[in-house]
């Protein structure tokens, strides 16, 4: 009904329109054409004018009334190195170009006015000024010439690459946005400072920017939830696409850079306001204590009034800057920029993704070996159990508890061999060393059988050791069966910790 | 009703042809006549420049509110994001998403649709075809000199081309996966893979098709155009003699013929991937789930194919209007264009450097940042050329005798538009400004009133003042100047903003703000621009009530030439039927621009020089 009402007046105000349109028509047959045309002019130059006069004023104080909104302007500086420049290129063209605009749209509508028809005016007959024409063709193009170079400069200081002397990791930092419908991946190189190799055809749900683990630059690499970066230090993103055209856009940053399927990108800048730094600047007081940018004290969640204001929760954003389908205007992700400290500690507590949901699964290239750092750190432990066990008088024993048997089987697994490489080395250092290999098995199944297999399992331990040159002299092997658990045979987790190899100190 | 026609009088023009003018024979062969015999033959199929003008207008008009239609559902939406839109259901079914709570919303699938569908119908439908394909074919004869344009058979092809393209890309709204949804510049890879988008799908394939017929629609147009200015110009119509609006769109049928081929063969490979499996311009992709065959293409080279038509197209657009603003200027200020030459020069520079400069469109896609020195320095180059067109304008006002009509109002809104969005292009071809500027609202502000609502001016311009040449009647003046002034006003009112909405680095083709917090507080600022929208696209209408009202209850032409114009147009019968001449066909005897001369209010083109008199912007005289 509403609807229909609103039809109805829209088709009425159209209808009046009409109609008054064909009224002045009648009005100018009896007023006479000349008379009404020359009406028409006044009115209309008159118009013009004032049209004129509203809409310079207007674009001139809506600048204003939205200046602290402008990058660039107000609090919002760039924040980064190379976003001041851009900024400057922008101010020096705004200003050319500003002078141009009210100079021209003034004379437009100003000679228009003064040279509106009049009943004995004759137009001046004035085909062309040749000394005119040569003086506005030359003056922009000076003003041009002089936009263009020092917009080259600029461009060509800001999309820069790192140097060929910066050492990755050191002179600067790479990280890799990869960007998909409709979210951000963003990976960190790890401790290596280095990028791992991806493919394609290797995405998966647990690999989702398809990295070759055989690349052991991949093994410390981080996927993190959102960008913290150290200030003032240069960082080169590299920016991927899974599937379409994306934009890796920083507008804080002045960053801005497509994101193409096959093709990486890269853009270089240098953060230089920390977060804290850009929300005390949109927090800031005037000389009277009141704030500078008001807006900014509103509450950040208009539904919790006493919660946090806006200044307090600013967060630079990523944003998608270029259309990628239906999801386009939702690809955020927040970026923090904090201190070398602050950021030393957040990135020390970001996990490798390869150790913490690759490695040991059939995705793992590596399953069947131990990595270097692995393999150090786990003669670490050996050591250090071992040196215990040495040194102590009562508990003589050392759970090897990387060791370990195919299922049923006294057959050793492949990772089992560094730890009992562990034991030869530790033998070889003290040539007066007995030891006792002991087998035990859980409670699960027949009692002789598990006590069998735990005589074969510790056999197959003394087997290896000799095999790799100990003294087959100072070691025994004996298997306990499920007789001795440490833990209950009630849980699975129990069991395990029961099913072990143990060694123990005859003599030392 | 007159019950006897009178034989009308004989003007001095028509006694000066019967004089001067060349007698080509061609009212002896009557074969002009045949192709006229019956009502198809007349006004659908017809062969006659002046009805396939009216054609390429009317077809144009349909598209501009059907394109704006659909600007006003978006602007809906970004600016009453909160409102309940269920009430549009009736219209759009399906993509008018209710929630719970029983709010309405646009799809956002169909709402990328809806701006891709906006540009699309805009720029190749409305300002391409609506506007040089009606002013080309209106005025390229009449203003020559010619009896019809040099195939008027390819001419009617090229109307009926553009015809069945719109009909295909019509037909792909009614889609069950929507019309095409990735952009205007239907960039891969997302226009590629229907997995990807679901306007990709079908909706892709429609839009194909339909501009690659709209592009033979362009091809046989523009052949018809560059033949008829070269060989069909009457005696003594010199190249320099030529009125601005015919050497705007012989030049701009140039650029098209060099540019759109290419845009046909960027499609042509864009198939190839969609269809066959090649890999022009994907690579490397993984999306739904898997990972594509597709490698070694190249994004970027479609990219490069589309600008190498697409910036061109920019000035197929605006170059036109040009020439109708320079043409209406002159005429309503009743003095010669000022600097004729430099204003040929300009377009000619203009045309030429058009090609140089397509990959300001690409300075934050990807390619190599040494390459875009070039394409900085050659895009603003440009705006030397558009600078001294601008002066010149206002220079021809300079010291005129304005007559304010809504032709000449809207020629001066042209300027201001121009003006206001080629100065926005400065920092757009600046690349280190472009950075930040790049894909934001500042872009969609500088192109919308540079070459959307300038270009429209120019038409609407060319409209009001060429009316009575084509329906022999005036379109009612009080309504122009409330559309001119209400457009005016509006216009600005939508775009105006939008330059802050960039500069604070809102990013364009948002479906939302609220996700961002740098986006998210210009609330007030959109919904005043939806408002202004709504009031323009009302204005709008008013201007098609007026149109056609006009045609068939408007103000009667009562003499051939109501505006003192000079060019040949304006000596054919009002009612000039085909052939435009009823006798001989003009000789030319000067340039079009003799306004104001030795007290003369103007100096037809075919009234001979007087003793010692020059002409061609050369002076008075000796």
């Amino acid at each position: 009904m509403t609807g229909l009402l609103i039809f109805f007046c829209i088709l009425l105000i159209g209808i009046v329109v009409v109609q008054l349109g064909r009224l002045t028509e009648l009005a100018v047959r009896i007023r006479g054409e000349g008379a009404a045309q020359l009406a028409a002019n006044d009115f209309n130059a008159r118009f013009g004018l004032f049209f004129m006069v509203v809409f310079l004023v207007g674009c001139f104080l809506s600048s204003i009334y939205y200046k602290n909104s402008i990058l660039g302007y107000g609090p919002h500086a760039a924040a980064s190195e190379h976003g001041v420049w851009l900024d400057d290129a922008f101010h020096l063209t705004l200003l050319v170009t500003g002078v141009v605009f009210f100079a021209t749209q003034i004379a437009l509508f100003w000679f228009a006015y003064k040279y509106r028809g009049r009943e004995n005016r004759v137009a001046f007959f004035q085909p062309h000024d040749t000394r005119l024409e040569i003086i506005w063709t030359a003056i922009p193009a000076l003003t041009m010439f002089y936009l263009v170079a020092d917009g080259l400069v600029t461009w060509n200081k800001a999309m820069a690459d790192v140097p060929e002397t910066a050492v990755i990791g050191q002179d600067y930092m790479e990280i890799e946005a990869t960007a998909y419908q409709f979210a951000w991946d963003i990976r960190y190189p790890g401790p290596d400072g280095v990028l791992g190799a991806k493919n394609f055809r290797r995405i998966t749900g647990t690999n989702p920017l398809g990295q070759e683990w055989e690349d052991i630059e991949n093994l410390d690499d981080q996927h993190v939830t959102e960008i913290v970066l150290p200030v003032g230090k240069p960082v080169r993103v590299r920016i991927t696409a899974k599937d379409v055209l994306h934009n890796f856009y920083l507008p804080h940053f002045r960053v801005k850079m497509d994101a193409v399927p096959g093709i990486p990108t890269y853009f270089v800048f240098t953060p230089t306001t920390t977060t804290e730094e850009y929300r005390e600047r949109l927090g800031a007081l005037d000389r009277d204590g009141e704030p500078l940018y008001p807006e900014w004290y509103d509450p950040y969640d208009p539904a919790e009034p006493d919660g946090l204001k806006r200044y307090e929760a600013f967060n630079y954003e990523l944003a998608c800057a270029e259309l990628c389908g239906k999801g386009h205007y939702s690809m955020k992700r927040t970026v923090r920029i904090v201190s070398q400290e602050e950021y030393d500690d957040w990135i020390a507590q970001q996990p490798s993704y390869y150790l913490q949901s690759v490695r040991g699964t059939d995705a793992d290239p590596f399953k069947d070996k131990l990595l270097d750092f692995e393999i150090k750190d786990r003669k670490a432990e050996f050591n250090d159990n071992f040196n215990k066990a040495l040194s102590s008088d009562v508990d003589k024993i050392i759970r090897l508890k990387y060791v370990n048997f195919q299922t049923g089987s006294a057959n050793l697994t492949s990772l089992s061999r560094y730890e009992l490489d562990n034991v030869v080395a530790a033998m070889n250092k003290y040539p007066n060393l007995t030891l006792e290999v002991g087998g035990h098995t859980d409670s699960t199944g027949d009692a002789a059988k598990n006590l069998s297999l735990s005589d074969a399992r510790a056999n197959a331990v003394k087997d290896y050791l000799t095999s790799k040159g100990a003294n087959a002299d100072r070691l025994s092997a004996l298997g306990y069966g499920q007789d001795r658990p440490i833990d209950t045979n009630d849980t699975p987790e129990g069991r395990a910790q029961n099913r072990r190899t143990e060694l123990r100190i005859l003599t030392q | 009703m007159a019950s006897t026609k009178i034989a009308p009088e004989k003007t001095r023009e028509d006694l000066l042809i019967e004089e001067q003018g060349f007698d080509d024979h061609f009212h002896d062969h009557h074969h002009g006549d045949k192709y006229q015999s019956n009502f198809i033959m007349k006004y659908v199929f017809s062969m006659d420049h002046k009805i396939i003008a009216k054609q390429f207008l009317i077809t144009g008009m349909f598209w501009a509110l059907i394109g704006a239609a659909m600007s006003i559902i978006f602007r809906l939406q970004l600016g009453f994001p909160e409102e309940n839109f269920s009430w549009l259901k009736p219209l759009l079914g399906g993509w008018i998403i209710v929630d719970e709570a029983g709010i309405g919303s646009l799809d956002p699938q169909f709402y990328y649709a809806l701006v891709t569908m906006h540009g699309t119908i805009i720029v190749f439908f409305v300002l391409t075809a609506g506007l040089s394909g009606t002013f080309s074919n209106l005025l390229i004869p009449l203003q020559v000199g010619a009896r019809d344009m040099a195939s008027p058979l390819l001419n009617m092809l090229s109307y009926w081309f553009f015809f069945m393209s719109g009909c295909v890309m019509f037909a792909s709204l009614f889609l069950s996966t929507g019309p095409f949804s990735g952009g205007w510049t239907a960039y891969p890879p997302l226009s590629a893979l229907p997995q990807a988008s679901s306007g990709s799908a079908a909706g892709m394939t429609l839009w194909t098709v339909s501009l690659v017929l709209f592009v033979v629609s362009v091809l046989l147009g523009g052949i018809n155009y560059i033949t008829t200015v070269l060989n069909l110009r009457t005696k003594g119509m010199t190249m320099w003699r030529l009125p601005l609006t015919i050497w705007a769109f012989f030049v701009t049928a140039i650029i098209g013929l060099l540019s759109f081929p290419v845009l046909a063969s960027a499609f042509f490979l864009m198939m190839c991937d969609r269809g066959l499996g090649t890999s022009f311009y994907l690579s490397e992709i993984f999306v739904g789930g898997q990972a594509l065959d597709h490698v070694g293409g190249s994004p970027i080279l479609y990219q490069h194919l589309f600008w190498f038509l697409g910036h061109p197209e920019v000035y197929i657009i605006i170059l036109p209007a040009m020439g109708l603003v320079s043409e209406v200027l002159s005429v309503h200020s009743r003095k010669p264009i000022f600097g004729y030459k430099a204003m040929v020069y300009s377009i000619l520079a203009i045309a030429f450097l058009s090609f140089i400069v397509w990959a300001h469109h690409m300075f934050m896609s990807g390619v190599n940042p040494f390459i875009s020195n070039f394409f900085v320095l050659f895009t603003l180059i440009i705006a030397v050329p558009s600078a001294v067109k601008v002066f010149n304008w206002i220079t021809t006002v300079y010291r005129g005798n304005l007559r304010f009509n809504s032709a000449s109002l809207f020629a001066l809104g042209f300027v201001s538009m121009f003006i206001s969005g080629g100065l926005t292009g400065i920092f757009l071809g600046n690349s280190a400004i472009d950075i930040q500027l790049h894909d934001t609202y500042f872009v969609v502000a500088h192109f919308h009133i540079v070459m959307g609502i300038a270009a429209f001016f120019g038409m609407f311009a060319g409209i009001y003042h060429w009316y009575p040449k084509m329906y022999a009647r005036f379109m009612n003046e009080t309504l122009g100047k409330i559309h001119f002034w209400g457009t005016l006003i509006g216009a600005y009112a939508i775009f105006w903003p939008m330059h802050y909405l960039g500069l604070a680095g809102v990013p364009r083709r948002y479906y939302r703000f609220d996700t961002f917090d740098a986006f998210a507080h210009f609330g007030a600022m959109n919904k005043f621009i939806t408002v202004a929208a709504i009031i323009v696209f009302a204005l709008q209408v008013l201007f098609v009530v007026n149109f056609f009202y006009s045609i068939w209850k408007g103000k009667k032409v009562t003499t051939r030439n109501p505006w003192g114009a000079s060019t040949l147009e304006w000596t054919t019968p009002i009612h000039a039927g085909h052939g435009n001449w009823p006798g001989k066909i003009p000789s030319v005897q000067r340039w079009a621009y003799d306004y104001g001369k030795d007290g003369k209010e103007f100096v037809s083109q075919v009234e001979p020089l007087a003793e010692g008199e020059l002409t061609d912007g050369e002076g008075g005289h000796h």
